[in-house]
């Protein structure tokens, strides 16, 4: 059974460093978003304009690199799984550019939405949900194949080399139905349907959140493997710090639809420069029994993204904040010129100096060991 | 701000024990409980032994992850478990009285009064149609048989014993209008309205935010502390465990198979299912390391494993493993393991 | 060393269950194990066997009058269920009358379940504007009590039995295409159809590869429990005189003209009663066993 696996995977050609379909060469963003934003509007006066709205995503740009894995954190509204929705246009996004690989997408002379979702798959947080339950789970994965004009046989063929891949054996799962399977199991099938099409980008929306930690390890090491198999870029999107921390390259922290604080893994981690990334950080349960949290980093909840206060959106909740906070939107803006164009650190606070001056101290360092 | 709930809650006729024995330090004696349901055509036998204690004034985590029992375990602890279809066995004392031959009217002076619980989700605690504080009054109207007016003043008390900012604002606020956390602490106040001396949370922070989180995990902390309560938590989150609890008890497949201080448990676990939940979990220092997750997923308890639960996923796992179930071994003064390697 | 560490990996899902069942295998086992619901089913394809083979089964000739044996009660030789005012005999009656009323009662509702399937499953996948076109104007149909719009419509088409099929026909459409529509409200937002969608495939794809499936079941199950109502209304309406016409042996008819009988041997009068109870509470009965068997996640 090994030798087979092998065998296997040596006929496969290798996709380091990028495929073929690669346009602008490793330099240029595999994924580009300028000025993303959606409303929803939830409320409308006599003429059918909008009264309030909710900010989901209001004015988010960044860039995925060719082969990282770009995190994306924060808490419940902050617009995390709305940008994903967005970027695989299952939302239309009121106004804003995504441009994949050089070529905006959906724009004339650009990349049309079905090639775009060739390229872009996404697994979702609800393992069961995603799995239509009255298809086996061969047909399944073998669905979006077909739907790209690929015959019936070979789409089986590749759905029962991807059970393989990932990790369920072919004969003994292809003629399985979803409620027959454990939420691990459902998981990597919904892993093994994004690949079917073989993308570039994959979006991960919270997929391993709703698993038990033992199967949550399991999954995560799984997608290391996959990535390296394929070169695939990932977006990881999590609320969870350490699994985010643990498969990043690079993380962006987004707050009430806006984006805090981006940055390289490890400096963004070791060196906040947005009190929320560092209030997040300290809200994390400590594993250490003699350093248990004594105080709560914020208060309240996370406010409502209808009625959004002026100036910095954090402003109303941050222990640092200064007259101008409450007056002026910080935009988001570079922290040091050592690193160029999309890895460097950037953060959206007036005081980001004096926030990474905090980080010094060491108490983001025991929270998180 | 909280005095005058101390003394209230020590000249509260409620507190004169019911038997001599319920003066001992044991608060929970639970033993060889088995809970096993019934359905056409399914047997599931989802809590397989279990046995636990807990001392007045501690607070011990049940952890675990889904479908292990933990919260079967906390339902039996309340009888909250549909009757017709479930099969209690085994003994349960709380505060000295046997909760298993309670009759429903006894039952329903213990709940409330001597436990309560908090679950995961606080919208379902509360009645949508109607105003919170009303709410509140009403269940201490009812089990204590005051006035509504002095049920209301009940209710603004908790509410400032629970930190909701402009409590008196909020006591006519009805449930949707609260955010999660705040809903959350409402249910808190409801579940200690009538003073129990054992609080059952069945993971009251696992659908909250992360800052949202802390906050009332800390809240739960203080007020066992202010009021000597009891309280037996239940998560699949260890930073939460060691967040709240002066104990562990670690379940697996309807078995607890290791309980120990927070320390022990934390620092030093002994079982391979705790070793392995420890080493699994995800962090900045393993990056680039693969994690080293435990293989396979949990048995279904409708066809539980004969011997050791854990065996078919374990590393160390013998034949003698797969033979017979271990009995607990004594680790330390409160840590104890069922495993056959150890 | 991918290859090595993808193994690993692969070991960590070691299969422990045992081989698939497919998807209608246990609802089928299921309902096997639903007493009552089997005990419907049963009865239902008796009647159906009954309707199928009334010449066979049937004794005698159920258009033949006798004006010596007119309301014979029951047990008389040669007469098991007795005669009905013109001397018919009852049994042979009640047989060949399974045809029509089993006819006009079941087939309103085939043929609402298919129209009133394809507007609400349309109207629900699309939404928006068109959703709610549609849904007032099946809204306008629908707040007409049902017994009052069958009667006008048939009333005003004239007697007969194609003309109250068609009648209880559009009776049936609204709630069908209400259940239809929420239904696939409900389907539309689920994760699984935005994965299909995410994958390209365009709406009509989608709504045969993963909406039918998903939605046609529980309208099925509901039009079961419409086929009750159905039987009565087209009884109601052949008692009227609006649907069959007299001699032909149908249950609701025979109530009608058995009426006048009430007096002089009421046993006689309450059998076609009986029998159309008997359907409807079968079709019922078996449509909530049916609505239990198919539910997955038990």
């Amino acid at each position: 059974m090994n030798a087979e696996r092998i065998s296997a995977h040596a006929s496969m050609p290798s996709k380091q460093p990028l495929d073929r379909r690669d346009r602008g060469g490793q330099a240029q963003p595999l994924l580009s978003v300028r000025s993303l934003r959606k409303h929803f509007v939830i409320k409308k006066d006599f003429f059918g304009r909008p009264v309030s709205q909710v900010h989901a995503v209001d004015g988010v740009d960044f860039d995925v690199l060719k082969g990282e894995t770009l995190g994306i954190v924060g808490e419940s509204g902050c617009g995390k799984s709305t940008t994903a929705r967005l970027l695989m246009q299952l939302l239309k996004p009121d106004a804003g550019e995504v441009i994949f690989d050089g070529d905006p997408v959906g724009k004339p002379g650009g990349l049309s939405l079905r090639e775009m979702r060739r390229q872009v798959q996404m697994v979702f947080q609800n393992s069961y949900a995603s799995l239509n339950p009255r298809m086996s789970v061969e047909e399944s994965i073998a669905f979006g194949p077909q739907v790209h004009g690929l015959g019936k046989k070979e789409a089986n063929a590749r759905a029962r080399k991807l059970l393989d891949q990932v990790g369920l054996l072919p004969n003994q799962f292809a003629s399985r139905y979803p409620h027959e399977l454990s939420g691990g199991q459902r998981q990597r099938i919904n892993i093994a349907r994004a690949l079917a099409l073989e993308p570039r980008l994959l979006i991960l929306d919270e997929a391993v959140s709703a698993l038990d930690k033992s199967v949550e390890a399991q999954v995560l090491n799984l997608l290391v493997d996959l990535k390296q198999e394929y070169g695939l870029t990932y977006l990881f999107i999590s609320h969870d710090l350490n699994v985010v921390r643990y498969i990043s390259d690079r993380v962006m922290v987004m707050y009430l639809g806006r984006v805090a604080e981006m940055g390289e893994s490890e400096s963004l981690y070791n060196a906040p420069a947005h009190p929320y990334t560092r209030a997040l950080m300290s809200a994390m349960p400590s594993m250490d029994p003699d350093n248990r949290t004594q105080t709560a980093p914020l208060v309240g909840d996370p406010p409502n993204p209808i009625d959004l206060p002026p100036g910095c959106r954090f402003c109303p909740r941050c222990s640092m904040a200064v007259d101008k906070c409450s007056v002026q939107e910080p935009e988001l803006a570079s922290l040091n010129d050592q690193q160029v164009g999309s890895r460097q650190h950037q953060s959206a606070c007036w005081r980001a100096a004096d926030v990474q001056a905090l980080a010094a101290t060491p108490i983001s360092e025991e929270v998180l060991s | 701000m909280t005095a005058p709930c101390v003394t209230a809650h020590q000249s509260s006729p409620e507190q004169v024990p019911l038997d001599a024995s319920s003066t001992a330090e044991q608060m929970v004696d639970v033993q060889n409980l088995k809970v096993h349901f019934r359905s056409p055509g399914r047997f599931v036998q989802a809590v397989n032994g279990v046995d636990l204690t807990l001392a007045k004034g501690e607070v011990l985590t049940i952890l675990g992850e889904s479908g292990s029992g933990k919260s079967v375990t906390l339902r039996a602890l309340m009888r909250l478990l549909p009757e017709r279809r479930t099969q209690i066995h085994g003994h349960i004392k709380v505060a000295g009285q046997d909760v298993l031959a309670m009759s429903r009217r006894e039952l329903s002076r213990y709940r409330g009064f001597t436990t309560s619980m908090i679950f995961q989700e606080p919208m379902l605690a509360f009645d949508p149609v109607f105003r919170i504080g009303d709410q509140i009054a009403e269940t201490v109207c009812r089990h204590e048989g005051v006035s509504h007016r002095e049920g209301l003043a009940r209710a603004l008390e908790l509410f400032e014993l629970v930190r909701i900012p402009s409590a008196k604002r909020r006591l006519s606020n009805y449930p949707h209008e609260l955010s999660g956390g705040m809903s959350q602490r409402a249910m808190i106040a409801l579940a200690l309205s009538c003073r129990p001396r054992l609080l059952l949370a069945d993971e009251p922070t696992t659908a909250l935010d992360a800052t949202v989180q802390i906050q009332i995990l800390l809240l739960l902390r203080e007020l066992q502390r202010e009021l000597g309560m009891s309280v037996i938590f239940v998560t699949h989150d260890m930073g939460v465990a060691n967040e709240i609890s002066d104990r562990i008890a670690v379940m697996y497949a309807g078995r607890v198979v290791e309980t120990g201080s927070v320390d022990e448990i934390i620092r030093a676990p002994r079982h391979p299912y705790t070793v392995g939940l420890m080493q699994s979990r995800a962090s900045g220092e393993l990056k680039g390391e693969r994690l080293s997750a435990i293989p396979g997923s949990p048995p279904d308890m409708a066809f539980p494993p004969q011997g050791c639960a854990f065996a078919p996923r374990c590393s160390l796992a013998t034949d003698e493993c797969q033979q017979e179930v271990p009995p607990a071994k004594v680790l330390g003064q409160q840590h104890w393991a069922a495993c056959w390697k150890l | 060393m991918t290859s090595t560490s993808i193994d690993v990996a692969s070991k960590v899902e070691a299969p422990s269950i045992a081989p698939s069942r497919g998807y209608w295998g246990p609802v089928f086992r299921r309902l096997s194990r639903d007493p009552v619901a089997l005990i419907a089913g049963i009865i239902l394809l008796c009647i159906l066997a009954m309707a199928l083979f009334s010449p066979w089964l049937a004794p005698m000739d159920p258009y033949k009058t006798s004006m010596i044996n007119r309301l014979q009660p029951i047990g008389t030789p040669g007469h098991w269920l007795g005669t009905d005012e013109l001397g018919r005999d009852m049994l042979s009656r009640l047989i060949y009358g399974a045809r029509l009323s089993l006819l006009i009662g079941v087939m309103p509702i085939v043929n609402a379940f298919v129209i009133g399937s394809a507007i609400g499953i349309v109207a629900g996948f699309v939404g928006g504007k068109t959703n709610t076109v549609c849904m007032r104007i099946i809204d306008v149909f629908y707040a007409f009590p049902a017994v009052l719009l069958a009667i006008a419509l048939a009333g005003a088409l004239g007697a007969g039995i194609v003309n109250s099929l068609f009648s209880l026909t559009v009776v049936f459409i609204p709630p069908i295409a209400r259940v239809a529509e929420s239904v696939t409200t409900q389907v539309r937002s689920v994760d699984y159809i935005e994965a299909a969608r995410a994958s390209g495939a365009g709406s009509l794809k989608i709504i045969r590869c993963h909406v039918l499936g998903n939605v046609l079941s529980p309208i099925f199950v509901y039009a079961t429990s419409l086929v009750s109502v159905s039987m009565i209304l087209a009884s109601g309406l052949s008692f009227l005189g609006l649907g069959a016409r007299p001699p032909m042996p149908e249950w609701g008819l025979m109530l009608n003209t058995l009426r006048d009988a009430i007096y002089v041997n009421p046993w006689i009068t309450i059998l076609p009663g009986v029998m159309i109870f008997t359907v409807s509470i079968c079709f019922n009965t078996l449509s909530d066993g049916l609505r239990s068997a198919m539910d997955v996640k038990l």
